[in-house]
């Protein structure tokens, strides 16, 4: 029976009719796996895995796997990858999958640094090695392997926020090795680690200040929206409208009201407050904060259940306490839903508060598309990216731990 | 001691309770029937003044419900929702221990109470103190409903549809229990129900209303045997009214010297039951015990007899 099915597997039916159970044999393979294996066969195959550049703005090269690594990294590699493909293609355990996965990536990561290594010049400090399509197409490929099988496990947010720690603590590890030392983004790093540094601070400011802000605020206008229907209305489209304002029309708005703010009210310049640079990016991020925030609490707080609130109030709980007891716990998982989408938003909308002088991560993804030179822009956007999706991650969790009915350990 | 006097609300422009005066003795149990709409919950809610009377008032031991602070009025009386509201981020001794918190009881207190109620319903305390109300079934979650209503020791207790969501085992199990608390604890009770066998079962009075007015407000065999109008009449059921008046009373009462043949009864089964056992067993007559020990027999004339209309 075994050695029949694995004959069947090494040459794939053609006829249905033939006597071969079609769909038994289909039933063996994963669905996602499919398209997994075809996307891999296409990022192995098909496209450059590095580009490889004499100088940052000049032409790439491109190179394929064995091209751009030596014997016998380039075959064990390719290997592996072929390894990781057969692992997606069939029905596994996804904590099976979940790992192979991870190991994929991990393993991408280790090749380009080795790639990068090897194809250096010697001693050369203009030269660059990028990774090309088939590498950000592999990873892709397997971050969606490891994604599907994070799904299907249906984790518990402490273990996804633990993974998550083990990731980054991966992360760290390869950076802190010198493994990319080579690698292009991290060439351009090298020469901008002060500034990479700095923008990374005013990025987090962005973010993270017009979030604080936007929640102090925010909450609390959700609250008194709740009880006041008319404010509601009123305070719900506002918001709205605000939010439909492109965001380089809102820097461009917040100029002139900014300007005239510092020149005619004491003090305001030298607080910070000027019609470019970090306070209209503050104050854009902050606009588009407060909708979802108080959107959210508003749903929140009007999601309690009928026969909940009447309880709370048939056991004698003053308005006060029914909010703060009974309301607000309740709605709390729902207001860090918002909390959640304001900071994943922002730390993405951050980035161009660089076109007004607001600094932060998109300097490097605007130097980087002034000067054709895509390392650059990578340096500004990878770590956007990895922010975001850390940030989603663990808010998804905070969400998880602060939902009522859980039975938490106490 | 609840008493009420011509108490209306009117939303919009009808009277969903209309002009209602009735008193609840104390230590009684006043049972509310009526068809849905009829506007027990909203008689119901007036007393604790979750709804405003549009007129009329009531008292509470006397005194007038808007003489308080609603809220404080609300500690003093417990209530029981139309689908227990339990709620639902607080475990079952949190939501036990609601009204004592608000009232500021001690821990030690607090935590004494929980556990005597939960003995009190039968749930072990060690294993459902902690517990979410999601972890556990619908009955055991009415039960725990009941057992917050009663924990601050209130004088009365006000409950809406208490037992809706039970099957006829647990039900009657619960209404047991609720008798034996009520009995214990001298507390007044007004209560909500669809059932008439509930209402028959649990009544010290029963209040029949219809469309906001109350038809008739009378103890259960004055309801049976002199419905006060024709819609009170249908709610009992025709059919039904032999057995409700047999149901109504225990074979103690009963009991006749003398002897008779096959398995016993117990004296403290209704006349209902024994009703049943004779007709089911062909029996004229069944042996009644009072602790296992013989003390006389009831008879299946005798029964007939009591379940004609009383004159
Ligand atoms: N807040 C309100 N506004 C307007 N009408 C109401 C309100 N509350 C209740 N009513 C109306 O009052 C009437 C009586 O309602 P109530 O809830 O007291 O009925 P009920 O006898 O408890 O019914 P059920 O057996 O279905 O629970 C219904 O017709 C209902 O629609
Ligand atoms: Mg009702």
């Amino acid at each position: 029976m075994a050695a029949r099915s694995q004959d069947a597997m090494a040459s794939p039916p053609r006829r249905t009719g033939g006597g071969v159970d079609f769909s038994a044999l289909l039933s063996r393979f994963d669905r996602l796996g499919v398209i997994v294996a075809l996307i891999v066969a296409a990022g192995s195959l098909a496209l450059p895995f590095v580009t490889f550049k004499a100088n940052r703005i000049a032409p790439g090269q491109p190179l394929g796997i064995s091209e751009a690594l030596a014997f016998p990294e380039g075959p064990v590699f390719q290997a592996v990858i072929l390894a990781g493909a057969l692992v997606a293609l069939i029905r596994l355990p996804s904590s099976l999958r979940l790992a192979a996965g991870l190991l994929l990536i991990a393993a991408l990561g280790l090749m380009l640094g080795v790639a990068a290594t090897g194809l250096m010049p010697e001693g050369s400090r203009v030269a660059r090695v990028s990774p090309a399509a088939g590498f950000w197409l592999l990873v892709f490929a397997f971050a969606l392997v490891a994604a599907d099988a994070l799904a299907r496990m249906q984790l518990g947010p402490m273990t996804r926020l633990g993974l998550l720690a083990l990731v980054a603590l991966g992360l760290g590890l390869m950076l802190w090795s010198g493994l990319w030392d080579d690698v292009s983004i991290l060439r351009e790093y090298a020469n901008r680690g002060a500034a990479f540094r700095s923008e990374a601070q005013t990025h987090f400011a962005l973010a993270f200040g017009s979030l604080g802000a936007a929640t102090l605020i925010g909450v609390p206008l959700g609250i008194l929206s709740y009880r006041n229907r008319a404010l509601r209305t009123g305070v719900l489209n506002s918001l709205n409208v605000v939010q439909t304002i492109p965001s380089i029309a809102l820097f461009g708005l917040l100029i002139a009201p900014l300007s005239w703010v510092a020149a005619n009210i004491p003090g305001a310049s030298a607080l910070g407050v000027s019609g470019i640079g970090f306070a209209p990016a503050m104050l854009a991020l902050f606009g588009y904060s407060l909708l979802p925030i108080v959107a959210n609490t508003v749903a929140g707080l009007e999601a309690t259940p009928e026969p909940v609130r009447q309880a709370a109030r048939g056991m004698g709980m003053t308005r006060r306490q029914i909010l703060t007891k009974v309301e607000l716990p309740l709605a709390l998982p729902v207001i860090i839903a918002g909390i959640r989408i304001v900071l994943v938003q922002n730390i993405g909308l951050a980035t161009i508060a660089a076109l007004i002088g607001g600094g932060g991560f998109g300097v490097f993804v605007f130097q980087g598309i002034g000067q054709t030179a895509m390392d650059l822009v990578l340096l500004g956007a990878v770590p956007t990216v990895a922010l975001a999706m850390a940030a989603a991650i663990v808010l998804d969790a905070v969400v998880d731990l602060a939902s009522p009915g859980q039975a938490r350990p106490r | 001691m609840i008493e009420i006097d011509a108490l209306t609300r009117v939303y919009g422009t009808t009277a969903v309770v209309d002009n209602v005066s009735l008193t609840v003795p104390r230590g009684e149990i006043c049972v509310v029937v009526g068809t849905s709409g009829s506007g027990k919950t909203t008689l119901l809610r007036m007393i604790n003044r979750l709804v405003e009377p549009s007129s009329g008032s009531v008292r509470i031991g006397g005194e007038d419900t808007r003489g308080f602070v609603a809220y404080q009025l609300r500690r003093r009386i417990g209530y029981v929702i139309q689908g227990n509201g339990l709620f639902p981020h607080h475990t079952v001794g949190q939501n036990i221990a609601t009204v004592p918190s608000l009232l500021n009881w001690d821990k030690a207190r607090i935590r004494a109470r929980v556990d005597e109620l939960l003995t009190l319903f039968q749930l072990d305390p060690e294993d459902y103190r902690d517990r979410m109300p999601r972890q556990l079934s619908g009955g055991q979650q009415q039960r725990i409903g009941v057992a917050r209503a009663l924990a601050a020791e209130p004088e009365i207790l006000l409950m809406d549809e208490p037992f809706g969501a039970l099957d006829p085992v647990i039900r009657s199990k619960a209404q047991a229990d609720l008798l034996a608390i009520q009995r214990r604890f001298g507390t007044t009770i007004m209560l909500v129900t669809h059932d008439m066998t509930e209402a028959m079962a649990l009544g010290t009075r029963i209040a029949v209303m219809d469309a906001g007015k109350l038809l008739q407000y009378a103890p259960p065999a004055e309801i049976i045997s002199r419905p006060a109008t024709v819609f009170v009449d249908a709610l009992i059921g025709s059919g039904d009214r032999p057995f409700r008046m047999l149901a109504l009373q225990k074979v103690r009462d009963h009991v006749e010297p003398g002897a008779a043949a096959g398995l016993p009864i117990d004296e403290e089964a209704s006349l209902r039951e024994a009703y049943a056992e004779c007709l089911w067993s062909g029996r004229d007559a069944v042996p009644v015990v009072r602790d296992g020990a013989l003390v006389g027999r009831i008879t299946l004339a005798r029964l007939t007899a009591l379940a004609a209309r009383p004159q």
